[in-house]
């Protein structure tokens, strides 16, 4: 094997460690296409490894760290690579701090120890950012068995206040409107001789869900409930987005996919940094519709909004972007657990921002279950109306 | 199933006639970025160099980027300046087989089963055989693609891949990582000369990682105001240096406003044009805010930018140009 192959391999290995999906056959790649191309020009070599081993644009930042990293401490053995720059790598974005702790634990040859290893104090830049932020992890006591199976139970008769949406996809039905052509040859062919029509029907299927969840102090009783029937609706059905958001926006879909609901959360809880602070709806909903609306509010998602609607901001620029999320979605609901009062009068300026920008609005009184949670978001909606 | 190379009924009078020069593919990184400036396409190393990587190990490339920072402009000016023909399949929600990639010609079928009928002869295996060959088989882009073409192996651009939905995207694995394609009556074609694929993504949502893995990945990010001045220049050369430096200055502004739609290069280039059509030699206040829509194409924005930006942006750019 050359130096250059084992080379690669090594860097294969640390970018796995550092969490890319880097396979055999994307090593095999890489080889190939340092053969296509001039190894001594470092910029080319840079795009080239970087055309084959990253898979999205998040994790750019990631892999330029690690090349500059390595290329630097291996020039001796790869002789084609130079190694001008003797500099230690600039972030180009100061908040990707951590990034720097995952190639440090990759480089180090041990497997990152999962949560609890973040430490106590966060860099300065992210600290002064906000005196309303506090960053703060958090603990959550592991699901017991029993728990598992009725949240699994419960799932089950989840009924969102919304219809399938048909798509433009067919299957085999005895009773559907459309003549299925090619069934139909393929039958007569096979029998020989004139068969009755074969008939297909629109498939339907669930809408992609987009849930925004306050995580800040005063839905802290909730956190842990919310996170479980976050994470049971995530693989309980397909095209699910979960963002978490108190001062800042986390999106932990990748998260909250993994299957077991203990782990899912130990994960979630590590990249949230701002657990039971201070909420900011109106700048967080600005983010999400800026960075986030169009990747993941295409074909017809239904948005939930769950939220206290309590904001530390005072409501302003609050109701331009609710009314922008209202129209990019196909509906909206929020799940309001603050009220615990029947007779609910929208007091808060984030409240009565908010309110006239959403479809259905579902107050819930005693949100202590995650039964609680599920029967109210089942039950039809009722005629309300901003006014009433 | 053992698969077979792929030659159907030879079409006649719909490629590109025989005289059309085709250039062979580029031999390095800098051929590749020469290649498309041929075509008035002004790259960053990171695409030649993933193009070329592309082109050289037979791989798709997958193009990431916001909307108009010219994706598929890649395509259409690969094909154009390599010669070769440009077979396009606009993505969206729905798509299936039957438009994507080859349908059975229903009526000519049950015609030929009447005429087979009328003839005497019954169903037996020879007509199921008959009426399941190329001769019924309507080509839908992505099988054409997979065609032998007089002027070499086409280029296949599959445009706004996050507009299809999972199914679809499943279905292109084989074709993107065997260029083959397997129709049940038939068997499995695989093409002669694999077709130079490019997979544009606009990511309205996130395209399955199993089908990136088959592919090079490359984001496509706004230009540099630097990349932007040339790229006006090379696309609208009448527009003059100064306009150029200007239109370039103001929008590299509006990008860093965090809007909700910052514009893309298309914009660039169509407010250009549009100034150029008002005889506008310069940016001036007026001037911006009437055409304003050009560059920003939502309301939010639009009553954002109008007014104090505005001023201030043109004098930022007219000060940058001048310089």
């Amino acid at each position: 094997m050359t130096a250059l192959a084992a080379n690669v391999m090594q860097f294969a290995r640390i970018l796995r460690r550092a969490g890319l999906a880097v396979g055999p056959g994307k090593v095999i790649a890489a080889l190939e296409a340092l053969q296509a191309i001039n190894i001594a020009d470092r910029e080319v070599v840079f795009y080239a490894l970087h055309a084959v081993l990253v898979e999205r644009h998040a994790q750019s930042e990631l892999f330029r760290l690690a090349f500059e990293r390595f290329w630097r401490a291996n020039s001796g053995a790869a002789q084609t690579l130079s190694l001008e720059d003797a500099a230690k790598p600039e972030l180009k974005n100061p908040l990707a701090k951590p990034l720097i702790r995952r190639i440090d634990e990759a480089f180090a040859l041990r497997r990152p120890k999962g949560e609890s290893e973040l430490p106590d104090e966060m860099p300065d830049t992210i600290a002064s950012w906000s005196a309303a932020e506090r960053l703060r992890t958090q603990d959550f006591e592991s699901m017991s068995a029993g728990e598992m199976a009725e949240a699994k139970r419960l799932m089950a008769t989840l009924h969102l206040p919304i219809p399938d949406v048909l798509t433009r996809r067919y299957r085999p039905s005895p009773l559907g409107r459309r003549v299925d052509a090619r069934a139909t040859l393929r039958a007569m062919v096979r029998v020989g001789g004139l068969i009755a029509l074969q008939r297909k029907r629109r498939i339907v299927r669930h809408p992609p869900l987009v849930v925004l969840c306050d995580i800040s102090g005063s839905m802290a009783a909730y956190a842990r409930m919310l996170l479980h029937f976050l994470h049971a609706v995530t693989n309980d059905r397909d095209r699910v987005h979960v963002f978490l958001f108190g001062t800042r926006l986390t999106n932990v879909t990748r998260e909250m996919a993994h299957r077991d609901p203990d782990e899912a959360l130990a994960r979630v809880t590590t990249s949230v940094k701002d657990w039971s602070g201070g909420t900011r709806i109106g700048q967080t909903l600005g983010e999400f519709n800026r960075l986030w609306s169009r990747r993941v509010l295409g074909q017809g998602a239904l948005v939930l909004l769950i939220s206290d609607g309590l904001d530390r901001d005072g409501g302003s620029g609050l109701a331009v972007e609710m009314q922008r999320l209202h129209r990019s979605c196909r509906r909206l609901i929020w799940l309001n657990p603050l009220l615990r009062y029947a007779a609910f009068e929208p007091k808060s300026a984030g409240i009565r921002a908010m309110l006239p920008h959403v479809d259905d609005f579902r107050p819930v009184h005693n949100l202590d279950s995650l039964a609680a949670l599920i029967a109210a978001l089942s039950t039809p909606p009722k005629a309300y109306t901003a006014a009433a | 199933m053992i698969p077979r190379l792929l030659n159907l009924s030879p079409k006649s009078g719909n490629s590109v006639p025989d005289h059309t020069p085709v250039t062979l593919l580029p031999a390095s990184v800098d051929d590749t970025a020469a290649l498309l400036r041929r075509g008035g396409y002004v790259p960053d190393r990171a695409l030649s160099t993933s193009l070329y990587l592309a082109l050289t190990l037979k791989r798709p490339l997958f193009l990431e980027g916001e909307a108009g920072v010219g994706k598929t402009e890649v395509a259409k000016v690969l094909a154009s300046t390599l010669g070769r023909d440009l077979v396009r399949l606009q993505c969206y929600e729905g798509l299936d087989i039957a438009t994507a990639v080859y349908e059975w010609n229903y009526p000519r079928q049950m015609m030929a089963i009447r005429l087979a009928e009328a003839a005497g002869r019954g169903h037996d295996g020879a007509l199921g055989r008959d009426i399941y060959s190329a001769e019924y088989l309507i080509q839908r882009p992505l099988l054409a693609a997979l065609q032998p073409h007089r002027n070499g192996a086409p280029v296949l651009l599959i445009d706004e891949l996050d507009r299809t939905d999972e199914p679809f995207e499943a279905f292109l694995l084989e074709v993107l990582s065997d260029y083959q394609i397997t129709i049940p009556e038939i068997g499995t074609m695989r093409a002669v000369e694999p077709p130079i694929v490019i997979v544009t993504s606009n990511r309205t949502r996130e395209v399955h990682d199993a089908l990136k893995r088959r592919c090079l990945y490359q984001w496509l990010d706004y230009p540099t105001a630097e990349r932007e001045r040339e790229i006006l220049k090379a696309r609208i050369p009448q527009a003059g240096d100064k306009l150029s430096a200007q239109v370039v200055a103001f929008v590299q502004m509006l990008r860093g406003l965090e809007l909700f739609k910052p514009p893309g290069l298309a914009e660039t280039l169509d407010w250009a044009q549009a100034l150029m059509v008002l005889d506008a030699s310069e940016l001036d206040r007026a001037t911006v805010e009437a055409t304003l829509g050009v560059v920003l194409k939502y309301q939010d924005d639009i009553s954002r930018v109008r007014g104090d930006i505005t001023q201030r942006g043109v004098e930022q750019a007219r000060k940058f140009a001048a310089q």
